[in-house]
């Protein structure tokens, strides 16, 4: 390390002492606001590698030569050049900058000015994610957009996350927003065979990321056409800027945990909650095995007090007559499924070049342990980005990345192998027998997972290249000719290996398999760009055509019958028990258009469209349009405001327009049969009825919206109102089984989604002390409208209850409401909630101890209809202190695990202390039902009692961080030494009963499925260290 | 040169606008068209052999089906131990419409009959070697979807009455598009029995006598004495089985525990699905076994009512052994075994039983019948027989195999406490299929 550093002090100092020395110039930089000085401000030659920075009191020195221009840039205020003339003192006063009125915003196919925008686009600017320790891009991004839900499903390393934007759209096809990486359309669906799901978003690395853009509204996302209905997220990596090389070096290392715990029986408790569960059962029966020794055996008290025995591993802490005597074991298995993991990163990026040729590169090197035992990812990143400068009329330059990531998979929520369901085992279970090997079935209650961690493998390699080169040609004033070709290949490598001991790898002498796939997407456009201005009136238009064609390839074998544990691979099984390979493919087409005309800058209209052809698509409905027109009139620039001193800018808005969703299986429109296999012989089986008439989900949106900036833009923001209305929805509709299918995909159906969303900044002080606050707060409201001869859609399924039900969010949960346990003999109860012809519940009192009378009602929404998040920052003479307060509400969350965790007692999963409250003799008022053994008292999972409110408000990040002065950083040779403390979800606020209500159980998460919690992983606390150096 | 470079701009847009449309007929590659599906010979055959892997999911035969019918008949001889939920609402007769169980053998028995639907429009194309063959074997199928169906979702057949009870909707055309005729209604049990009877007797006059792993004439015959038996049409039953067991394609095993467990079909099996490495396990291995056989914790124990009832010496009762604990079935410990659906001990103990009932000695005398079983099984030879008698060698005899809550609604035997017409023992329509077919809103079960 050391020997690196010197290596670069070296360099740089070459650096410095090769520029000359003629003139010297000196100054003080102050604040325009506040005449106060400003330290640490920049201060360059331009078009040279010359500066240096403004001491304590804001005075600089520097040698130029007499005519150069002097820069003076510091962060958050308005850059000044100024000609160096005969006077060698210059003083500057810079003015704070306009945030959010004079940014560059990058959109479809180009970048706009963030005054002259008419469409809603949310800026998130990349020095905000960085070395935020979150495993993928979208985390980073919580809470930082307005009216943007972003969800992990649960707290595994591997990032699985849910993003809505301004609600869900669609039923059937996707709902999460399409990614553009530097103009590529990035590939996002997962690819591996088992375990939890990988997102391939992982492979980001966030500290290259300049800026983020999210486009929310019809008229910003419409020329994205057919995938833009979910919105768009625009990511832009760093470029080169032209100057000296500029050196950043971030090294970070800390540790996760498990944010939030359950609370469970111990031993004691335990065993007498399912002895009294078992006797209960045993009345229930008519016997009375303790009153009656007679009846004892073939009891379920016998039964439960063998049970006891042998889930103790058979350690005798029953007495003769069966009362307990107390177990050795006291095992609390939730603790083994956690772990405190450790974080390491370390980040180098470089940046520069000349007026010809820019560079930025970056590696960096992350590796972060899950709070489950044995999960895991680790990272490596590189990334190359060039702009070069041909000759006066050509421009050419590339984008690459490559990555390589390593994950450590854990098992899929609904595994027995998971380490969240280790929490079923018996708290009597000794972790490891006396001979010190885990404990395993028959003694533990179910499989033990531990023995996943200890005797199988199973890793994931990414490698992910992404890549993409542009050529422009000036081919008139104004006009340039813009041709891209770029790809994405995602490549992914899985080996599991099951050893005998596992519950896989049992009874065929241990398991194996091997899967290969990868993604290719090669995306290739070309686009014309034309800018002019006559007199007031300005215009700009964009016009091109986009090719698109992805394919996915698969090949997988498994095999089991291996000669011993030893040996990893499949060269080694005995036996091949499946192989296959598999391909799919798609294609895009598309023509887009966008034309930009303002009037003084004042009067601002956009018209954008985009034609696409898709073969995911019917032949009757293969091609879609989807045009939109936006308006913008900003009015502090009329004569009326212009010399306002309150009003600084106000911008009204309006657009509206077509967007279409094009998420869904390749191959939906054609009639099909699968294929299959017998006895060893291939054959087909119809498999998918044909339509040919299958054609674009289409969203029309509307939006109204405000930008305002008061005070010189010290209070600044945007509010936005908007209605979309998805009609035609790529829907697969249940239809009678008896058909001999389940679905079908069709165009039926419609969705509303209509919301606010309000952002304000303010600059609360400025000046040596300073303090920004920026809230962001939406609202959505989310409606299914139509589902054509339907009114609801539900799988009829015992486990979750989410349907989608005309009149209603989508996924609401429908079913049985409890009411409670009946004082009188501890039954639970439902209300019987009779409905009248129309669906009107009638009836909201009579109660009724059986399951199937209960009428099912709709019970709550799985996904939060307010979202808000505040961010403070605060600093003072280096120390800054930054945090984000991030939270939803309005959902509820559907407890399955809890059917068999709070169930009291139905059967030997442990159980959470709170059903040690079960109702005992008639009289008891309480909501935990009587426990019964064997026979169900309430635990049936479509039942209210299982939902809990899953609003919350988390800290989600905290900087605190230390910037050395300048003039120590440059004793030292460096630029700049930057010690930072940062923490991710350190509180988290809620009623919640489960681990963390930010969850969406990973083998259920769909459209429909969301807002379910079986076994699934709190998100990680983190608290890292990290220092960066720049040189 | 810039303006050549805008001539060659012009020229690459037109080009572009006109030269990528065949970029979006793509074909699926793990798929083929249904236009093409039923072509040909080959391709008829193929979907023929497709309907055998549907036939053999894990919901139905391949194993979850009998799984069921001994859970619903659960009452004392095993108990239901695993942690699955929907099983235990089948064990405990607290089904609910939502339950998986029931919501799959519906799935997976219309998708059979869907794909024998498409066959039998196809049978022209078929070589006419093999065209008998084939229309066989789909009508084989369709008739044994029926049956199960009809048994599981509709109330026992009364023989010598109208049963017009609801059973299920009888659908014999394919689905090609979706249209108001696939919101079909219930059928009557009687009609239903009566289109199982069709299809299995003019499937064993088309089949041949020996067809591999295939359905044979034998297996038609086999099924259809199952049938007649559960109509309580005794004679007919003893026909159909004195057919097959005079055929003499098919020959008792040595030894009980020969029978069981076996990678290929014996020279006992008259139908078994077949399951591979390259398959899901057998679904009876994953749940009347251990963790031992590739099986789950022994989901399913076997209870001393059941135990006590073999004599001593008695093989049978040697396959039983002790996993994790509690007593467990040996018949289903090789998970990649056939999975026994006919057998030819069953013809012996419909034909003794018809026999004894009609009084008569069709092929051999109830009690000549009754002694080749029960000698297989190591027992002494009896000298007199009663009906009681050859039914308890049934219930030992195809113990754990899906008969038993079949053979109790046929017996009117008592269910634990419920009487064997009780409605708790009639599955539901699944909800989920009320919700998409509206024309069954009103045909649910009673109970439900």
């Amino acid at each position: 390390m050391k020997k690196i550093l010197l290596f670069i002090f070296v360099l740089c100092g070459l650096v410095l002492t090769a520029a000359g020395q003629q003139k010297t110039v000196t100054g003080t930089v102050t604040g325009a606001e506040d005449g106060q000085p400003v330290i640490g401000a920049t201060v360059t030659v331009k078009g040279t590698s010359v500066g240096v920075s403004t001491d304590i009191n804001g005075k600089y020195q520097i040698s130029v030569t007499p005519g150069s221009t002097l820069e003076f840039r510091f962060l958050g205020m308005k850059s000044r050049e100024v000609v160096v003339g005969a006077t060698s003192v210059i003083d500057v006063a810079l003015e704070l900058e306009l945030k959010g009125v004079d940014e560059v915003v990058v959109v479809g196919y180009g970048t706009q000015i963030k005054s002259k925008v008419t469409g809603s686009i949310s800026k998130v600017d990349g020095a905000t994610l960085q070395n935020i320790p979150v495993p993928t891009v979208e985390q980073a991004l919580q809470g930082k957009s307005a009216g943007v839900f972003i969800e992990s499903v649960n707290g595994k390393s591997t990032g699985t996350t849910n993003i809505r934007i301004r609600g869900s759209s669609s039923i059937t096809a996707t709902n999460q927003p399409l990614f553009v990486v530097d103009g590529i359309p990035l590939t996002t669906e997962a690819l591996n065979y088992s375990g939890a799901v990988i997102n391939p978003l992982t492979s980001i690395n966030f500290n290259d990321v300049e800026s983020i853009e999210i486009l929310k509204d019809a008229a910003s996302s419409a020329i994205y056409g057919s995938r833009g209905t979910n919105g768009v997220v625009i990511i832009t990596t760093k470029k080169g800027t032209s100057g000296a090389t500029k050196l950043n070096f971030t090294l970070q290392t800390g540790f996760n945990e498990a944010s939030r715990r359950r609370e469970f029986m111990n031993s004691q408790q335990y065993v007498k909650y399912f002895q009294e569960a078992a006797y209960n059962s045993d009345l229930i029966d008519g016997i009375d095995p303790i009153n009656n020794p007679a009846d004892y055996e073939n009891s379920w008290l016998e039964f439960a007090n063998g049970r006891m025995e042998r889930y103790s591993g058979w350690a005798a802490i029953l007495d003769g007559s069966g009362n307990y005597t107390g177990s050795k074991a006291n095992t609390d298995w939730q603790d083994l499924a956690f772990q405190r993991g450790r974080i390491l990163s370390a980040d180098f990026s470089a940046q520069g070049g000349t007026d010809k040729l820019k560079f930025f590169t970056s590696l960096s090197y992350n590796n972060s342990n899950g709070i489950l035992v044995s999960n895991g990812i680790e990272k490596i990143n590189g990334r190359l980005n060039i702009d070069n400068k041909v000759n006066n009329f050509t421009d050419l330059g590339f984008t690459l990345s490559l990555n390589r990531t390593k994950i450590d998979q854990v098992s899929a929520d609904n595994a027995f192998s998971t380490p969240m369901q280790l929490v079923a085992l018996a708290p009597i279970t000794p972790e490891k027998d006396l001979s010190g090997e885990l404990s395993q079935l028959p003694v533990t209650t179910y499989y033990n997972g531990l023995l996943d961690v200890k005797y199988a493998n199973r890793n994931i390699l990414e490698y992910r290249t992404v890549a993409n080169g542009y050529l422009t040609f000036s081919l008139l004033k104004g006009l340039k000719w813009r041709n891209e070709f770029g790809f994405d290949l995602y490549n992914l490598k899985e080996n599991g290996r099951y050893g005998k001991e596992t519950d896989t790898g049992a009874g065929s002498n241990g398991y194996g398999f091997t899967n290969y796939a990868q993604t290719q997407n090669i995306t290739t456009k070309s686009y014309l760009d034309y800018l002019t201005k006559i007199g007031d009136f300005d215009f700009s238009g964009v016009l091109g055509t986009e090719f698109q064609y992805t394919s996915v390839d698969n090949a997988r074998a498994e095999g089991e019958q291996f000669p011993s544990d030893a040996l990893k691979t499949l060269a080694s099984a005995g036996l091949i028990t499946g192989a296959t390979s598999t391909v799919t493919q798609y294609s895009f087409l598309s023509y887009f258009s966008r034309l930009n005309f303002d009037f003084k800058d004042k009067y601002l209209v956009t018209l954008s469209g985009r034609v696409d052809g898709s073969s995911r698509f019917g032949e009757n409905n293969r091609y879609g349009f989807f045009p939109a027109a936006s308006l913008g009139w900003v009015l502090s620039k009329e004569g009326f405001l212009s010399n306002n001193s309150t009003i600084s800018f106000l911008k009204l808005r309006t657009s509206y327009g077509l967007t279409g969703n094009a998420g869904i299986d390749n191959f939906g429109h054609l009639g099909l049969y699968g294929i299959h296999r017998y006895n060893g012989l291939g054959g087909t089986a119809p498999s998918q009825l044909k339509n040919p008439d299958l054609g674009w989900e289409s969203t029309r949106q509307i939006d109204f919206g405000i930008d305002y900036g008061f005070y010189k833009s010290r209070i600044s923001g945007e509010i936005d109102f908007y209605a979309k209305k998805t009609r035609d929805l790529l829907l697969n509709i249940p239809v009678p089984e008896t058909s001999g299918y389940g679905s079908q995909m069709k165009n039926i159906g419609s969705v509303d989604n209509k919301g606010i969303e309000f952002v304000i900044n303010t600059n609360n002080l400025t000046g040596k002390f300073y303090w920004n606050t920026s809230l962001n707060l939406s609202y959505n409201k989310n409606r299914v409208t139509n589902l054509g001869e339907q009114t609801i859609i539900d799988q009829g399924s015992a486990r979750y209850m989410n349907v989608v039900k005309v009149g209603e969010p989508i996924g609401v949960f429908y079913g049985a409401e409890y009411a409670g346990v009946d004082p009188a003999n501890g039954d639970a109860l439902w209300y019987v909630n009779t409905k009248d012809a129309n669906g009107i519940v009638t009836d909201h009192t009579t109660t009724t101890n059986d399951f199937n009378s209960a009428n099912f009602v709709v019970l709550g929404c799985p996904t939060p209809n307010f979202l808000g998040a505040i961010t403070n920052v605060v600093g003072y003479k280096g120390f800054e202190l930054s945090f984000t307060f991030q939270g939803v509400s309005g959902n509820k969350i559907h407890l399955i695990g809890d059917q068999w965790m709070a169930a009291n007692g139905v059967w030997y999963d442990n159980q959470l202390t709170s059903q040690l409250a079960s109702w005992k003799q008639a009289g008891d008022v309480t909501d935990v039902p009587q426990a019964r053994l064997g026979y169900d008292n309430g635990d049936q999972s479509r039942n209210s009692r299982y939902l809990s409110d899953g609003s919350y408000i988390k800290l989600r990040t905290l900087v605190f961080s230390y910037e050395i002065p300048k003039r120590i950083a440059q004793k030292a040779g460096l630029d700049r030494i930057r010690l930072f403390i940062q923490g991710q979800n350190l509180l988290t606020m809620t009623r919640y009963k489960g681990w963390d209500p930010e969850v969406s159980t990973d083998f259920l998460n769909d459209n429909i499925t969301s807002g379910c919690d079986f076994y699934s992983a709190p998100q990680p606390r983190s608290l890292v260290f990290g220092i960066t150096i720049g040189l | 040169m810039k303006k050549l470079l805008s001539i060659i701009a012009i020229a690459f847009f037109c080009g572009i606008f006109s030269g990528c449309n065949k970029q979006l007929d793509l074909k699926p590659s793990q798929s083929i068209d249904e236009a093409d599906a039923l072509k040909t010979d080959e391709n008829v055959k193929a979907v023929l052999q497709g309907a055998y892997y549907q036939f053999g999911q894990a919901g139905i035969y391949g194993g979850c089906l009998l799984r069921n019918a001994e859970l619903l008949g659960g009452d004392g001889e095993l108990q239901w131990v695993g942690t699955y939920i929907d099983p235990r609402q089948i064990y405990l007769k607290t089904i609910l419409t939502t339950n998986s169980e029931v919501d799959l053998q519906w799935a997976e028995s219309y998708e059979v009959i869907n794909t024998i639907n498409n066959i039998l429009t196809a049978l022209d194309v078929v070589n006419e070697g093999d065209r008998d063959r084939v229309h066989g074997e789909a009508l084989f199928l369709r008739g044994l979807m029926y049956f199960d169906l009809v048994r599981f979702f509709g109330e026992q057949y009364k023989f010598g009455t109208t049963n017009d009870q609801l059973g299920v909707p009888l659908v014999l055309t394919p689905t090609k598009v979706l249209g108001p005729d696939n919101f079909v209604t219930r059928s009557t049990v009687e009609e239903v029995y009566a289109q199982v009877l069709t299809d299995l007797t003019l499937a064993a006059s088309l089949l041949p006598e020996e067809n591999d792993v295939y359905a044979s004439k034998g297996s038609a015959n086999a099924l259809l004495a199952r049938v007649y038996l559960q109509k309580g049409d005794y004679a007919n039953a003893l026909d159909a089985s004195d057919a097959v067991i005079s055929s003499g394609i098919y020959a008792l095993q040595p030894t009980y525990d020969k029978v069981f467990n076996n990678d290929n079909n014996t020279s006992e099996d008259i139908f078994a699905t077949q399951i591979t490495p390259l398959d899901y396990i057998s679904s009876m291995t994953e749940f009347f076994s251990t963790e031992d056989y590739g099986g789950r914790d022994g989901d399913i124990i076997i209870l001393d009512g059941h135990l006590n009832l073999y004599s001593p010496g008695d093989q049978r009762y040697d396959l039983f052994f002790n996993g994790n604990g509690s007593i467990e079935c040996g018949k289903w410990n090789n998970k990649f075994g056939v999975v026994n659906l006919i057998r030819l001990a069953e013809m012996y103990l419909i034909r003794a039983e018809c026999n004894m009932r009609l009084s008569s000695a069709t092929g051999a005398t109830p009690l000549e019948d009754y002694n080749v079983i029960h000698t297989r099984a190591g027992l002494d030879p009896a000298a007199s027989v009663t009906l009681e008698d050859i039914l308890l060698e049934r219930r030992l005899e195809l113990a754990f195999e899906g008969f038993k809550i079949h053979d109790m609604r046929r017996l009117h035997e008592n269910v634990a406490s419920l009487p064997y017409n009780d409605p708790k023992l009639v599955y539901p329509i699944p909800e989920r299929e009320i919700n998409a077919n509206p024309s069954l809103a009103n045909q649910q079960n009673p109970g439900y």
